[in-house]
C-alpha cells in the first residue's frame, strides 16, 4: 500500500492494481460490468467474432433499458423498426456467454443505474464500469463507478481488467442545509452552473460535505449521476451507515458474517486527514434553490425565476442555445408554456422521486394540451409506486404511466415529443434534438416538473400550492 | 487497427463549445449492432437540411469542397461530451478522420478514440483557432505522434498525450491481446483477492 494519507478514491484504485505497465499505465482489476442493449451487444458481438470468451461471466450483468418500449403489453418490438435487433441480440449473446440479464419480462428489468443498486450489484470499494456514461451514479455507494465505450467493454469482457492512468482527484465539499424544497437535482445543477460543463476535467470528484452527508441514497445517486455533466472520470461518496443499511439484504450483496466482515472492510474508505486532491471545490448548500436549464448544456441553468443571462447573445455557445430554445436574455424561463413533462431517468425515477412528484400531483390535473409521461425507473420500482397507489395519483392527475426503461431521455427506441415541443423534463441532458426533433428541453427536480405540469409552463412548486 | 505515426491533411473546423455524442451521432441513426454503416448518419442533425433526411445542407463545413477527404477535425472545449456511445467515434472513424484536435475532450469519448485508431489531441484554444484560420487557403496540417506535434507551414505547436496512448496509435496495437499476456498476473490477483473481499466474487 502506499505511504501517507490517502483519498477515498486512491484507497479503492490500490486496492485493485493488478500491475504497472512500461507506459507508466496501470492494469486495474475490475469487479462489476454492467451492459444494456444498445451498446452492450455490440461489445459481446464484437468479442465474438474476434474468437474471444468472457473471463468471469457471474460478474458481468446486462439488463434491457435504451432501446426497448415502455409501453404497456410491451414486447421485443419497438417503434424504431432496428430497435429489435439489439435486443434480441443482447438476449442471445448474454446466454451464450453464461451472463444474467434482466430481460424484458423479468421482475428485475430496469435502467441500468437504478436496477444494479437494487440487486446489490454495485458495493462499496468495488470498481464497477458500464458502456453508459452515466455509470457515476453508482459512485454513491463508495465504490468507483465510471461510463466507458464498448471496445473498453470488449476489454473488462475478456480480461476483467482495464489499462489505465488513475485520474487526478477533485473533491466537491458540500456544507450547510438544503432549503425547503431544494433537492440533490436542483444542487447537481447549481454545481454543474457553477463549474462548467468541463469543470471537473477528467477527475475523479468526491462529493463530501455535511450536506452530502445528510442525503439518502437515492438523493445521493442523483448528485453522483449529474456529474458526468462536469466531464468527470468518476464520482464517489464515502459510505456510511445510510450506504450499509440501504444493501443490506439485497440479492448480490453480502449476507450474515460475509456481510459484517465487509462492514469492517467498508469502514476504512474515506479520505483520511490531509489527504491531497488536484482540485478543491467549496459550497453552502443553503445557496441553492430550485433551478431549470433554459439551454443546450447542463451548464445552462440557472434558479427559477433568474434570468437567461442577458449577455448570452455576445457568446457564441449561448448564442446559439437561445436561439434552438427560443428564450429571451435577461428574461426567466420560469412562466414559458410547455407542451410536455417527463418523469423518469437514471437521474430521478426511484420511488423517492414518485412520492415527491405524487405529492404535489395529488388532487391536481395536468393542464390542457400538456402531454406528461412518468416511467418508473425500474419494474420493482414500478411494482413499489403500485403498492402505494401512486400510479392512481399519477393517471388521475392525467400522466401516463409506464413500463421501466429510458424512455424519452432520448430518443432511442424511436418514440419522440413533437417537433420543437418545450418539455420539462428530470432528466439529464438538455441537448439539441435529444427527446425528439428540435425540442427545447429544461432539466429540473420532479417537483418542478411536477408543478410545471399542472401549471402549463414552468412554474415552482409554490406558484401552483397557492 | 491502421497505426498512425505521421499524417498530413486538412483540418476541418467544426469550433463550437460541448459538441455531444448525440449531434456526432443521433440515437435515430444507430439502427443496427455493429460498428459499421454509421458515416452516413455523422452529425446527421447539422449536416443535412431536416432531421431524419438526407438533403445536404451546404452551410455546413463538412459538406463545403474544402473538406473533402479531410483526416482532421478541429472542435471545441469538451469535445464529446455526453453519451459514451462508441458509435459517435466508429462514425468519424468511418468517415475518414483519424485526428480530432480540441482544447479539451470528454473523458469517455478521448478513450473511445484511442480504442478506434483515432488520435484525440489536446492544444490550446488559441492554436486551434490559429490552425482553423489555414482552413479557408487549403494549408495542410501536420500530426506528427512520435514528436508530439501538430504542425502547419512554419508553425509547431507540441501537444502530450499518455505514453500508454500514444504507443496504442503508434502501433495500432489490441490492447485485449497485450493484456491477455498477462492473464497468469491477473488471475493471481483475483486468486488473493477473493480472500481478502469475498464478497466480490461470485461463483462463475
Amino acid at each position: 500500500m502506499t505511504e501517507g494519507p490517502l483519498t477515498l478514491a486512491e484507497k479503492i484504485w490500490s486496492a485493485h492494481r493488478v500491475m504497472t505497465l512500461e507506459s507508466g499505465a496501470e492494469v486495474i482489476a475490475i469487479d462489476r460490468l454492467l451492459l444494456h442493449e444498445r451498446t452492450g451487444g455490440v461489445a459481446l458481438k464484437s468479442l465474438e467474432e474476434a474468437g474471444r470468451t468472457v473471463m468471469h461471466p457471474s460478474r458481468v450483468f446486462a439488463t434491457m433499458d435504451h432501446i426497448v418500449d415502455t409501453f404497456p403489453g410491451r414486447t421485443d418490438k419497438t417503434l424504431m423498426p432496428t430497435g429489435t435487433a439489439f435486443i434480441v441480440s443482447t438476449r442471445e449473446s448474454a446466454k451464450r456467454h453464461g451472463i444474467t440479464l434482466f430481460d424484458i419480462d423479468d421482475p428485475r428489468q430496469g435502467i441500468v443505474h437504478v436496477v444494479s443498486p437494487e440487486q446489490g450489484i454495485i458495493l462499496p470499494g468495488a470498481i464497477l464500469v458500464c458502456p453508459d456514461s452515466h455509470t457515476c451514479t453508482q459512485g454513491a455507494f463508495g465504490g468507483l463507478a465510471w461510463g466507458i465505450g464498448s471496445s473498453e467493454a470488449e476489454h473488462v469482457l475478456a480480461t476483467m481488467t482495464l489499462r489505465m492512468n488513475r485520474p487526478p482527484d477533485m473533491r466537491v465539499t458540500i456544507d450547510g442545509v438544503l432549503g425547503e424544497g431544494v433537492t440533490a437535482k436542483d444542487l447537481a445543477l447549481h454545481l454543474i452552473a457553477a463549474l462548467g460543463s468541463n469543470g471537473a476535467k477528467g477527475h475523479i470528484i468526491e462529493f463530501a460535505g455535511s450536506a452530502v452527508r445528510a442525503l439518502d441514497m437515492e438523493a445521493r445517486m442523483t448528485l453522483c449521476n449529474m456529474a458526468t455533466e462536469m466531464a468527470c472520470a468518476g464520482a464517489v461518496i464515502a459510505p456510511d451507515d445510510k450506504t450499509f443499511d440501504w444493501l443490506e439484504g439485497r440479492p448480490y450483496a453480502p449476507k450474515g458474517e460475509v456481510r459484517e466482515q465487509a462492514i469492517a472492510a467498508w469502514r476504512a474508505l474515506y479520505s483520511d486527514d490531509g489527504a491531497v486532491f488536484a482540485t478543491e471545490h467549496r459550497f453552502d448548500a443553503a445557496e441553492v434553490r430550485p433551478m431549470v436549464t433554459w439551454g443546450n448544456s447542463p451548464q445552462h441553468a440557472a434558479p427559477l425565476g433568474a434570468p437567461v443571462p442577458a449577455d448570452a447573445l455576445s457568446k457564441a455557445d449561448q448564442q446559439r442555445a437561445v436561439e434552438y430554445m427560443a428564450v429571451t436574455p435577461g428574461e426567466p424561463v420560469e412562466g414559458l408554456p410547455i407542451d410536455a413533462a417527463f418523469i423518469g431517468s437514471c437521474t430521478n425515477s426511484r420511488i423517492s422521486d414518485l412520492r415527491r412528484a405524487a405529492a404535489i400531483l395529488k388532487g391536481r390535473k395536468v393542464a390542457e394540451g400538456v402531454k406528461a409521461i412518468c416511467v418508473p425507473g425500474s419494474t420493482q420500482v414500478k411494482a413499489a409506486a403500485e403498492a402505494e397507489g401512486l400510479h392512481e395519483v399519477f393517471l388521475d392527475a392525467g400522466f401516463e404511466w409506464r413500463e421501466a426503461g429510458c424512455s424519452m431521455c432520448f430518443f432511442a427506441g424511436g418514440e419522440s415529443f413533437a417537433p420543437e415541443a418545450r418539455v420539462i423534463s428530470s432528466t439529464n441532458r438538455n441537448f439539441e434534438s435529444r427527446q425528439g426533433p428540435n425540442t427545447r428541453t429544461h432539466l429540473a427536480s420532479p417537483e418542478t416538473v411536477a408543478a410545471s405540469a399542472i401549471a402549463g409552463r414552468i412554474a415552482l412548486v409554490s406558484e401552483i400550492a397557492a | 487497427m491502421t497505426p498512425l505515426v505521421t499524417l498530413e491533411s486538412r483540418a476541418v473546423p467544426l469550433l463550437r463549445d460541448n459538441i455531444d455524442t448525440d449531434a456526432i451521432i443521433p440515437s435515430r441513426e444507430m439502427r443496427s449492432v455493429s460498428k459499421d454503416g454509421l458515416a452516413d448518419g455523422l452529425f446527421a442533425g447539422w449536416r443535412y437540411t431536416a432531421i431524419g433526411g438526407r438533403e445536404i445542407d451546404p452551410a455546413f463545413v463538412l459538406n463545403q469542397p474544402e473538406s473533402k477527404g479531410a483526416q482532421i477535425l478541429l472542435g471545441g472545449s469538451n469535445f464529446g461530451c455526453g453519451s459514451s456511445r462508441e458509435h459517435a467515434v466508429w462514425a468519424l472513424a468511418e468517415y475518414g478522420f483519424r485526428v480530432v484536435i480540441a482544447p479539451s475532450f470528454s473523458p469517455i469519448f478521448q478513450g473511445n478514440c484511442i480504442r478506434n485508431g483515432i488520435a484525440p489531441i489536446v492544444l490550446p484554444r488559441e492554436a486551434v483557432e490559429a490552425i482553423a484560420a489555414g482552413f479557408a487557403d487549403g494549408t495542410p496540417v501536420t500530426i506528427d505522434m512520435p514528436s508530439c506535434e501538430v504542425r502547419m507551414g512554419l508553425a509547431v505547436f507540441p501537444f502530450s498525450m499518455e505514453d500508454e496512448a500514444r504507443t496504442m496509435l503508434i502501433e495500432g496495437a489490441d490492447a485485449i491481446e497485450l493484456t491477455l499476456r498477462h492473464r497468469a498476473e491477473i488471475e493471481g490477483f483475483f486468486a488473493r483477492d477473493a480472500a481478502v473481499r469475498p464478497w466480490i466474487y461470485l461463483a462463475d
